[in-house]
C-alpha cells in the first residue's frame, strides 16, 4: 500500500488527526505562555518586563479567540458545537474543556483586560469621536468612575483575578497534555509528564512570541527597544526553556531505561520518518540553538544590538521548536502501527479544509485580531502616559 | 452607599455575567430537550421513537418459512452462521409482500467485503485477492454461496 511501511491495521493507515491538531496546542501554549509573561509583573512583581504586560495579555486574548477555530474546522459541523456546552458529559475531557475555555477566556483575561484598561477607556471615551467613542462608552459599562480609590480597588481585584488566572492557564495547556498523556492505547502520548511537558513547552512558546511582537511592534513604531526589558525576558525564557529541555529529557531517558515493547518501534520512527522533525527541528535547532544562544548572552557581555539580533533569531527557533514538538506529538503518534511492525506517512492536504493554506490562514489570523486589539486598546506605556485623566 | 460608589463599575462587570449565566441557563432549558437524561446521556423519548420505526430486516426464522431448502442447504455448510440478510440485505418488505422481488446480487463485488485478502484477517479465514482471483467475474459462477464447503456439495 502506498505510503505504508511494513504492516498497520487498517485503521491505522490514514491519519486521523491532521495539522490542525498540530496548531491547536500550538495556539493555546501561546496564550498561555503570553498570560505567565504578564503574571510576571502583576503577581511576582518583575517590573523590568512591564513594557510586554499589555501587549502579553492582548497576544493571549487574540490567541485564545482562535484557539477553537481548528478544532471546528477539523470536526465540521460548527453549528452543532454549542451542544457541548448544553449537555456536556462528565467523563468527557473534551466537553470539559469546552467550560475551561469559556472560564479562562471570560473570567479570566476579559476582566482582566477590561480592569487594566479601565481608566484608559473611560478617558478615551471622552476624548475620541465617531464610532470609536461608542465602542469606548460600551466598554465603561456606563461607569466613568476612575477615581484613585476606584483604580487602586481594580489594581487589587485584577492582582486577585490573575492570581486565579496562573493555574486556570495551566489548566488549559496541561488539559491538552493530559488528554494526549491519558490515551493509554499510544505509547508515545501516554505518559503522566505529558501534561507538565506540555505546559512547560507553552510557557517557552508563549514567552519568546510576545518577545518576538514586542521587537516586531517597537520596530513597526519606530520606537526604541527596551533593552533592559527584552534581557528580562530572554533571561526568563531561558531558565523556563532549561526546565522544559530537562523535562523532555527525563521523559526521553525513562523511555529508554524503561524500554517496553514500544520502544524498538518507536525509536526505529525518531531515526527514520521522525528524524528531521524531532532531531534537527525540534532538539537541534528548536531547542539546543536557542538554549545556547540566550546562555551566550548570559556569559558573555555583548552589545546591545547583538543581543537583540540574537534574542530576534532564538524567539525564531524557539517557535519553530515548539512548532515542531506539538506535530512530533500529533502527527508522530499517529504514525506507527499498535502491531509495532510498521509505519504509515502523513501527506498533508494543500488548499482543503484540513490543509496548509488553512493552517498558514489560522496562523494569521490571531495577528489580525491582535492588530484590531493593539488599534482598539493600545498596550504602549508612553501614550497612556500622556492621556489626561478626567476623574 | 458611599462604601460602594468605587465599586459600582465591578458590580455592573458582574451583573453581565450573572445576566449572561441566566441568559444561557434560559437558552438550556428552552433547547435541551426535557426526556434528556430519562435513562442516561441520551434523550428518553428517542427509544420509543426509534421503537415506533418500521423494521427493515425480517430475521432469518421468517426467510426460512418460505426457503427451508436454501436453509437446510446452508446447515451444512460452513456459511451456517451467516444470516440471510447479512447478503440479502434487508428484506422485511419482501417478507411482507412476496411479490416484492429482492434486487439480483453483485457477488463479484459483495463476497470480497468478508474475503477479500488482508494481512490483518486470521490465516485460517478463506481470502483471495478478488482482482485477480477473479478478474471481475461473479462467485457464483464457480462458488455455490449457500454452501461453500465441498462436504456439502459445493466448491471450496
Amino acid at each position: 500500500m502506498q505510503g505504508v511501511d511494513g504492516f498497520m491495521y487498517p485503521n491505522e493507515v490514514q491519519l486521523q488527526w491532521s495539522v490542525l491538531i498540530v496548531l491547536y496546542p500550538f495556539v493555546t501554549g501561546l496564550v498561555a505562555g503570553a498570560f505567565i509573561l504578564a503574571s510576571l509583573v502583576r503577581i511576582f512583581h518583575v517590573e523590568a518586563v512591564r513594557p510586554t504586560y499589555r501587549l502579553a495579555m492582548l497576544t493571549a486574548l487574540a490567541f485564545l479567540l482562535v484557539a477553537p477555530l481548528p478544532l471546528q474546522l477539523h470536526l465540521g459541523h460548527p453549528e452543532r458545537s454549542y451542544e457541548m456546552y448544553l449537555t456536556p458529559h462528565r467523563t468527557s475531557a473534551m466537553a470539559m474543556f469546552g467550560f475551561i475555555y469559556l472560564w479562562y477566556l471570560m473570567a479570566v483575561l476579559v476582566a482582566e483586560i477590561w480592569l487594566d484598561y479601565r481608566r484608559d477607556i473611560v478617558v478615551m471615551s471622552q476624548s475620541v469621536t465617531g464610532w470609536r467613542r461608542w465602542a469606548y462608552c460600551v466598554m465603561t459599562l456606563g461607569s466613568s468612575n476612575i477615581s484613585a480609590r476606584a483604580l487602586e480597588i481594580d489594581d487589587r481585584v485584577g492582582w486577585l483575578i490573575t492570581l486565579i488566572g496562573i493555574p486556570s492557564a495551566f489548566l488549559l495547556h496541561g488539559y491538552v497534555g493530559f488528554i494526549f498523556g491519558s490515551i493509554k492505547a499510544n505509547p508515545w502520548w501516554s505518559s503522566p509528564l505529558m501534561p507538565v511537558v506540555f505546559i512547560f513547552s507553552a510557557m517557552v512558546s508563549g514567552i519568546a512570541a510576545v518577545m518576538l511582537l514586542y521587537m516586531l511592534a517597537a520596530g513597526l513604531r519606530r520606537q526604541a527597544i527596551d533593552v533592559r526589558c527584552v534581557d528580562t525576558v530572554a533571561r526568563y525564557l531561558l531558565y523556563i526553556f532549561i526546565i522544559d529541555f530537562s523535562l523532555e529529557m527525563l521523559d526521553l531517558v525513562h523511555r529508554i531505561y524503561e524500554a517496553d515493547e514500544s520502544f524498538r518501534s518507536l525509536d526505529f520512527m525518531i531515526h527514520t520518518k521522525l528524524f528531521f522533525s524531532q532531531i534537527v527541528l525540534q532538539i537541534f535547532a528548536g531547542t539546543l540553538a536557542p538554549i545556547a544562544l540566550l546562555g551566550l548572552t548570559q556569559v558573555v557581555k555583548l552589545p546591545d544590538l547583538a543581543r537583540k539580533r540574537i534574542y530576534a533569531i532564538a524567539g525564531c527557533l524557539t517557535l519553530i521548536g515548539i512548532f515542531a514538538m506539538r506535530w512530533n506529538v500529533v502527527i508522530g503518534g499517529q504514525l506507527f502501527s499498535k502491531s509495532f511492525l510498521g509505519y504509515t506517512t502523513y501527506k498533508m492536504g494543500l488548499i482543503t479544509r484540513e490543509g496548509l493554506l488553512m493552517t498558514v490562514l489560522l496562523s494569521l489570523l490571531p495577528l489580525f485580531f491582535l492588530w484590531v486589539l493593539v488599534k482598539l486598546l493600545p498596550p504602549w506605556y508612553e501614550k497612556q502616559d500622556t492621556l489626561t485623566v478626567v476623574g | 452607599m458611599p462604601n460602594f460608589r468605587d465599586t459600582g463599575h465591578l458590580f455592573r462587570f458582574a451583573g453581565i455575567f450573572v445576566a449572561a449565566v441566566l441568559i444561557f441557563l434560559a437558552i438550556r432549558g428552552w433547547l435541551v430537550p426535557h426526556t434528556f437524561g430519562q435513562y442516561g446521556h441520551y434523550r428518553g423519548a428517542a427509544l420509543t421513537e426509534i421503537a415506533a420505526k418500521p423494521v427493515h430486516f425480517a430475521g432469518h426464522q421468517t426467510c426460512e418459512t418460505c426457503h427451508s431448502d436454501i436453509a437446510e442447504k446452508k446447515t451444512a455448510g460452513k456459511h451456517v452462521s451467516v444470516n440471510c440478510e447479512a447478503c440479502h440485505g434487508p428484506l422485511a418488505s419482501h417478507a411482507d409482500d412476496p411479490s416484492i422481488q429482492p434486487a439480483k446480487l453483485n457477488t463479484a463485488q459483495l463476497c470480497g467485503q468478508c474475503h477479500e485478502a488482508s494481512a490483518a484477517k486470521p490465516k485460517g479465514f478463506p481470502q483471495v485477492e478478488t482482482e485477480s482471483h477473479a478478474n471481475g467475474v461473479a462467485c457464483e459462477t464457480c462458488h455455490q454461496a449457500h454452501s461453500p464447503a465441498i462436504a456439502a456439495g459445493g466448491a471450496q
